[in-house]
């Protein structure tokens, strides 16, 4: 469906402006707002978006999940997720 | 750990299987200074009750969040009309909303903006709204469109997306090249061109609304060449009316499933239009009741929740997760029972009622169809027609 070129692990993503990432009680879930929608994330897509900053890059987020969750390699992971929440316009890159 | 990104909008189900109301449409005044021919608010908006006041405002706005809406839309009416809103705009903040302003932009003067950004507003649509007076006025580059463009402009400044909404019908939607030509000048970056629902003034007004096959063909042509021609800067989506397919829409997502509405007088509705329906008692929040249990426990959210409610064709009907029989509005505009199909769906008995309805809106564009003269919304008109009419006003 993407005509964009595959994620490096070099790439820092940041959430548009537009877009708000809050936990919600209500559906223990975290949320991402935007104009007239939202999403409700799943576990997983809910700890990666957290520790998009701006600042990390997608190595940095991946060895820092690592290190909470105690797992050896989530780099594929949060590449994949992080293709998909491209594609879908929640996170970008610059 | 598996991140697939797995999401969705309406699973936020507890366990006995009533979502919560994610979305919180506050219709805060009908106040208005339009007086749009397909205006959404009931016929009747000019005889209610008094507005609800800050404090009774900020309750409801509170007790909303607390059952998980997240999302809030301010709108009437004109929402600027109340002084009020950037208080209410505040509260919400802090109490974590995101907070969508739905506003002709009539009264948004730089202070009014700024001091809306200040108290966090995440958000704001600007919809061009009048189809005649004010279509020329914009079409012609006078004064509406001056407005319009100030508008544009203060929204950009203060650092919100260009987000632009234009009813289309009958009567404007041969401009739709233009009003697009328009809202690039205006620097708009999303485009809504959405054709008139027919409720409320719009549905009284419909012979003179509905649109012909043809200028509907023609419209969609102009948009799909002009999206080619504007690329990635200008995201535009053309919705036709329902009246030209074969299936209704899922209505609201299902009735009390995700949407809820409280109008300017405290009335707490599953959409905006179902205040029409008779035999149901929509419960205001001045009475008492909180949200919660409203929403919950009252008679009139769990009558057409789910799919329970339904006769055939839609009972037996494999379709009907899909689109839950329509809306029920509709249903009872057109075929005189909100528990019939909705006519658009060409399963309906009813169908020959939509089938009819876009029969004679075939022919050429300024073809006057219509017996009853076009019918403007304002408090005088509101009096009239339902002292005259009474609920007929809302019946085919
Ligand atoms: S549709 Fe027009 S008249 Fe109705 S509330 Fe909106 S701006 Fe006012
Ligand atoms: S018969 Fe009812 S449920 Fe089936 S498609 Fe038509 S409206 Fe939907």
């Amino acid at each position: 469906m993407s005509d964009k070129p595959a994620l490096t692990l070099e790439q820092t993503p940041k959430i548009p402006k537009l877009f708000r990432l809050q936990w919600e009680e209500a559906q223990q879930a975290h949320v991402l707002l935007y104009p007239e929608g939202m999403v409700k994330l799943n576990g997983p897509a809910g700890e990666i978006l957290k520790r998009v900053d701006g600042q990390k890059n997608i190595a940095d987020i991946a060895k820092d999940l690592e290190q909470t969750f105690n797992e050896p390699d989530l780099k594929k992971d949060v590449l994949a997720f992080l293709e998909i929440a491209h594609e879908r316009g929640w996170v970008r890159f610059n | 750990m598996s991140a697939d990104g797995s999401v969705s909008t309406n699973s936020a189900v507890k366990p006995n299987g009533v979502g919560h109301p994610l979305w919180l449409l506050a219709e805060i005044t009908y106040k208005c200074p339009l007086h749009c021919v397909f205006c959404y608010n009931p016929i009747d908006y000019a005889t209610y009750g008094k507005e609800l006041s800050t404090d009774e405002w900020l309750k409801v706005l509170k007790d909303a969040r607390a059952i998980g809406a997240a999302q809030l839309g301010f709108s009437g009416g004109e929402p600027l009309m109340r002084d009020d809103l950037e208080i209410m705009v505040a509260e919400a903040h802090k109490m974590g909303y995101y907070i969508n302003l739905i506003t002709s932009g009539v009264g948004l003067s730089e202070k009014r903006i700024a001091a809306l950004k200040e108290a966090g507003l995440d958000h704001i649509q600007l919809s061009f709204q009048d189809s005649t007076k004010e279509m020329n006025d914009f079409l012609s580059s006078t004064k509406t469109f001056e407005l319009k463009n100030r508008v544009a402009k203060l929204i950009k400044q203060y650092d919100y997306p260009m987000v632009f909404n234009c009813v289309i019908h009958r009567l404007n939607v041969d401009h739709v090249g233009k009003i697009l030509e328009m809202a690039e000048t205006m620097g708009a970056e999303y485009v809504e061109l959405a054709n008139t629902q027919y409720y409320a003034w719009a549905h009284y007004n419909r012979e003179h609304l509905l649109p012909s096959r043809e200028q509907l063909v023609r419209a969609e042509a102009v948009t799909d060449e002009f999206r080619k021609k504007v690329g990635d800067k200008m995201r535009i989506f053309f919705v036709a009316p329902d009246f030209y397919e074969t299936r209704p829409k899922k209505c609201m997502n299902g009735w009390g499933n995700l949407f809820i509405v409280i109008t300017a007088d405290g009335v707490v509705l599953p959409c905006h239009e179902a205040r029409m329906l008779p035999g149901i008692t929509f419960p205001n929040v001045r009475d008492g009741g909180d949200v919660k249990s409203i929403w919950y426990d009252s008679d009139a959210f769990n009558k057409y929740r789910g799919d329970g409610w339904m006769k055939e064709p839609c009972r037996t009907c494999p379709e009907k997760e899909k689109d839950l029989g329509g809306c029920r509005c509709q249903a009872f505009m057109l075929s005189g029972d909100a528990t019939n199909a909705d006519p658009v769906c060409d399963k309906s008995p009813h169908h020959q009622i939509v089938l009819d309805a876009v029969a004679k809106a075939q022919g050429p564009e300024k073809k006057v169809l219509a017996i009853k003269p076009l019918t403007f919304r304002e408090d005088k008109n509101s009096r009239l027609i339902t002292e005259t009419e009474g609920s007929a006003a809302y019946r085919e």
